[in-house]
């Protein structure tokens, strides 16, 4: 297949960025996403052009790295995916893709198509754990679970830190990778001891780094590539109401 | 010899631990105040241990190459993490855990080590529960086991199949809480380039900023090494691309001894090559073979649809070979039986380098419904990939690379030779021998970094409470920084034709084909002259683009790759000198009739521990003796 790209290319964070035009021959359609941005790469650095810088590592759709805006949406427009996951075989010969970074005050650009994801490092320290320090654990099976429970925890703990609810989200809201944490941890007794304060602080976090808030427009849960379900942003909302009119600790 | 001292403490297997527990050296939690630790690698292994080192009152800097901790590649292990709980009363208990895990590795690994990890597997457990870990829970809300390969006892704890990841995010979090306090300093978009050493101990280390460009220094009384396996050295592998042996590499020139570097695991379970594109190869879990049979038709050739191939004219070659392990032979096993039904012939699909795993009878038993529940997301990225659907055609499936039971070589402390620098995790080379056992590594990574790290640190920092940590304007820093420079500037300027990648590709292929899953001599001579000669070319006609001073990915893998085209020639080398074959390391030379792998224990009951001894120098051999007083050392059988 012959396709045709729109990148966006942008020389460092302060620079001003531009969208470049390339051609790009003999794409496999069982290429991933990424082995053909690969191939480009390699065909640029042969024409001693600088190659695009974009951020991937697993290539299997787990660690959250790759995340790009693909045809207006983050990850391409697909079903429960990374870009990572995404295969060449859903474009068409002539085909032409406009590839962005995420576009969010959250996350600035640092390169092309690399953004600086801390912010997310940032809310989690304020409150994305269990405080128990190593050792003080009782037997794992003391506390029972019931298993619909730990299933639901499971799937809002399935959120890789992508960060493409921000991304697909017209406020870039981070309300739904704020309620995965929170609800994994309301879900489990073993959260429940800080579960006020975590709600209280790690909204408020959020709200200090430039995310949005959020008007349940479902953009996120739809573009999520673990499909958390935005149950979660309604759960978020109860725990944080019910933190806010508690008495103060 | 006496620097291969590996530290064992007296007294019966079973209190070894607690003895040296309550005999070890304290520092007291006023001057731990004082002291200064660096944790490279944010992975099952590093980020526990630079949380809890920072809990108990150290001073923390924490590093990853990665934008931020939580993608470290443990997040992508699948099936699960072993403790000897016992919790579903089939006998299990840490003798059995350390039992198969020393039949596991071939009578590889050191008893006691091995027997430390089982000890602590189970606080592991509960430690990750009370961090919220969302274990796999039975209907009655106590945690639910599976079984995986190698043993005959479910004492595997798992999350769906991405336990690595919600394993790792405990530990994760556990970091993010110690970064909140202060107590740890995050440096994220790092790669580490080189080890200070000053007086004869590790002081600090030099990273490259992978934003700025910048070069820093960073000074510390002890040093960890959390920084994973190299099994990226064969280009294809169920490792994160950016995976790599550098770290570990930079220690060992530095003086760190190398311990059984040809030791690698080749996984069983992955989705095979299906294009010249290809940069990675997935990983199907382990735990996928508790339900699904393995199989190539009798029939050579034989191109029909499986579905429509009749169970008198499938092989069910693992089950027919191995009946009492059947499909949950270990992942060795497992591998060379799948290598030796393709070579022989009978592999599938189009490149004829696969066979099947067929949940066919497991679905029309337990109906599709439970099969969801224990393997829905593996079945969906599979599809996702190939875009077949488990539940209705077999997958099709080829051994990769996976794992590396080879590393630093370290002493009961977790020390390596460099007196504070520390080597935990896939890191080191301690407690798998010549093959790991599935749901293992989890288990080792999280317990060096929980529970040993923390107390035998102690040990060796008592002694330096009263060091007064050098400048960063120290000769050995300068020198190490600018040795660092002056490499990274050689890439830039070589300004040649081919890129890193090529390179990449082409020494994976050498050491796929000779120094794989199985090796010989002249296969291995060979290689060590193959390899040789694609590094002279790479110094010649590598082209890399860019600046030191921005972003700059191709340096970053310049870098990478031309580490490991050293260490791939330690690799061909510690596979020539062993001339036996055992666990993974599997010379065709030394073979029984039946092809099983043939240890030679009255030679090779040593773990290879290399020094190194300049760039044009052969590395220097040291053997660690093994003794075994716990197991009697018998012929590994599965049948």
């Amino acid at each position: 297949m012959k396709i045709k790209l729109r990148v966006w290319r942008q020389e460092n964070s302060k620079a001003k960025g531009k969208f470049v035009k390339y051609e790009l021959d003999g794409v496999d359609p069982e290429m991933s996403f990424l082995e053909m941005l690969d191939a480009l790469n390699e065909k640029l650095i042969k024409e001693d052009k600088d190659p695009v810088a974009f951020e991937n590592d697993c290539r299997e759709g787990i660690c959250g790295s790759c995340g790009l805006y693909i045809n207006g949406y983050p990850h391409g427009k697909g079903n429960k995916i990374a870009t990572c996951q995404l295969h060449m075989r859903v474009f068409k010969d002539g085909d032409t893709i406009t590839i962005e970074p995420w576009r969010s005050q959250g996350f600035p650009v640092l390169k092309d198509l690399i953004v600086d994801r801390n912010a997310f490092d940032k809310i989690m320290s304020a409150g994305g754990f269990v405080s128990i320090d190593a050792g003080q654990a009782p037997d794992a099976n003391s506390i029972w679970v019931p298993k619909e429970n730990a299933d639901k925890a499971f799937d809002a703990a399935a959120c890789i830190g992508c960060g493409a609810c921000v991304a697909a989200c017209k406020n870039s809201s981070a309300m739904l990778f704020v309620a995965a944490k929170v609800s994994q941890l309301a879900l489990l007794p073993q959260g429940k001891a800080e579960a006020k304060r975590r709600a209280l602080n790690m909204v408020a976090k959020m709200d200090e780094l430039g995310f949005g808030s959020c008007t349940n427009t479902g953009a996120c849960e739809a573009e999520c590539p673990k499909g958390i379900s935005i149950e979660n942003i309604a759960r978020l909302n109860r725990e944080y109401l019910s933190a806010s009119f508690s008495e103060p600790e | 010899m006496n620097k291969l001292d590996a530290k064992i403490p007296e007294g019966p297997l079973a209190e070894k631990w607690n003895q040296y527990k309550a005999a070890m050296k304290l520092v007291s939690p006023n001057n731990k105040k004082k002291l200064d630790i660096i944790v490279v690698g944010t992975g099952i292994s590093g980020a526990p241990a630079a949380a809890t080192l920072a809990e108990l009152g150290y001073n923390v800097k924490s590093f990853c190459y990665q934008d931020t901790p939580r993608r470290a590649h443990s997040v992508a292990a699948q099936g699960g993490i072993n403790a000897a709980k016992n919790y579903k009363n089939d006998g299990d208990s840490v003798y059995r855990l350390f039992y198969d895990m020393i039949k596991g590795g071939d009578y590889r690994a050191r008893e006691a080590n091995v027997y430390r990890a089982a000890e602590v597997s189970n606080a592991i457990i509960d430690q990750l529960t009370a961090q919220g870990v969302p274990f796999a829970r039975e209907y009655g809300g106590t945690l639910a086991n599976r079984t995986f390969g190698g043993v005959q006892v479910s004492r595997t704890f798992y999350a769906q199949g991405q336990t690595g990841q919600q394993v790792l995010l405990g530990g994760y979090s556990a970091l993010k809480r110690q970064v909140a306090k202060g107590k740890v300093k995050m440096f994220s978009r790092r790669q580490m380039l080189d080890i200070v050493v000053v007086d004869g101990k590790a002081r600090g280390i030099i990273t490259r900023n992978l934003v700025t460009g910048e070069i820093e220094r960073h000074v510390a009384h002890a040093v960890v090494l959390a920084t994973g396996g190299y099994g990226t050295i064969y280009y294809l592998s169920t490792l994160a691309v950016n995976s790599n042996g550098s770290a570990a590499w930079q220690a060992y020139k530095k003086g760190a001894f190398f311990g059984n570097p040809s030791f690698v695991q080749i996984h069983p379970t992955c989705i095979p090559v299906l294009n010249e594109y290809q940069s990675k190869l997935t990983l199907m879990s382990e735990s996928l073979r508790n339900d699904g049979r393995i199989w190539v038709p009798k029939a050579k050739g034989d191109k029909r649809n499986p579905n429509d191939i009749p169970d008198e004219e499938r092989d069910y070659y693992l089950e027919r070979r191995y009946p009492a392990f059947g499909n949950l032979v270990p992942r060795d096993v497992a591998a060379r039986a799948a290598k030796e039904r393709c070579d022989s012939g009978y592999g599938v699909g189009k490149t004829g380098l696969a066979v099947y795993l067929d949940f066919r009878d497991a679905v029309q038993k337990q109906g599709k419904k439970v099969i969801k529940g224990k393997y829905g997301n593996l079945f969906e990225l599979y599809e996702k990939i190939t875009g077949e659907s488990p539940y209705e055609t077999p997958m099709m499936i080829y051994p990769a690379g996976h794992y590396t039971m080879g590393g630093l070589w370290v002493d009961y402390n977790l020390m390596t030779t460099i007196p504070g620098l520390f080597a935990i995790g896939e890191a080191n080379f301690s407690d798998h021998g010549a093959n790991r056992l599935g749901a293992s590594s989890l288990m080792q990574g999280a317990g060096d970094g929980y529970f040993i790290l923390p107390n035998t640190i102690s040990n060796y920092l008592a002694d330096e409470i009263r060091t007064k940590l050098p400048s960063t304007d120290a000769q050995e820093f300068v020198d190490a920084e600018n040795a660092a420079v002056e490499r990274l500037n050689k890439f830039l300027n070589i300004n040649g034709k081919q890129t890193v990648k090529s390179f990449h590709k082409r020494l994976g292929n050498i050491m796929w084909d000779y120094c794989g899953m199985k090796r010989n001599e002249e296969g291995l001579k060979k290689a060590l002259k193959m390899i040789d000669d694609l590094q002279k070319e790479f110094w010649r006609d590598v082209k890399i683009p860019g600046k030191l001073d921005e972003i700059n990915q191709e340096l970053e893998k310049a870098s990478r790759v031309a580490d490991f085209f050293e260490l791939a020639k330690l690799m061909v080398n510690d596979a020539l000198n062993r001339k036996e074959s055992c666990g993974a390391h599997f010379r065709e030379e030394s073979q029984t009739e039946g092809g099983e792998a043939q240890r030679i224990d009255d030679q090779y009951s040593y773990v290879a521990a290399w020094e190194y001894q300049g760039d044009d120098k052969p590395p220097k051999l040291h053997k660690e003796m093994l003794k075994f007083e716990n197991v009697e050392v018998k012929v590994r059988s599965y049948k």
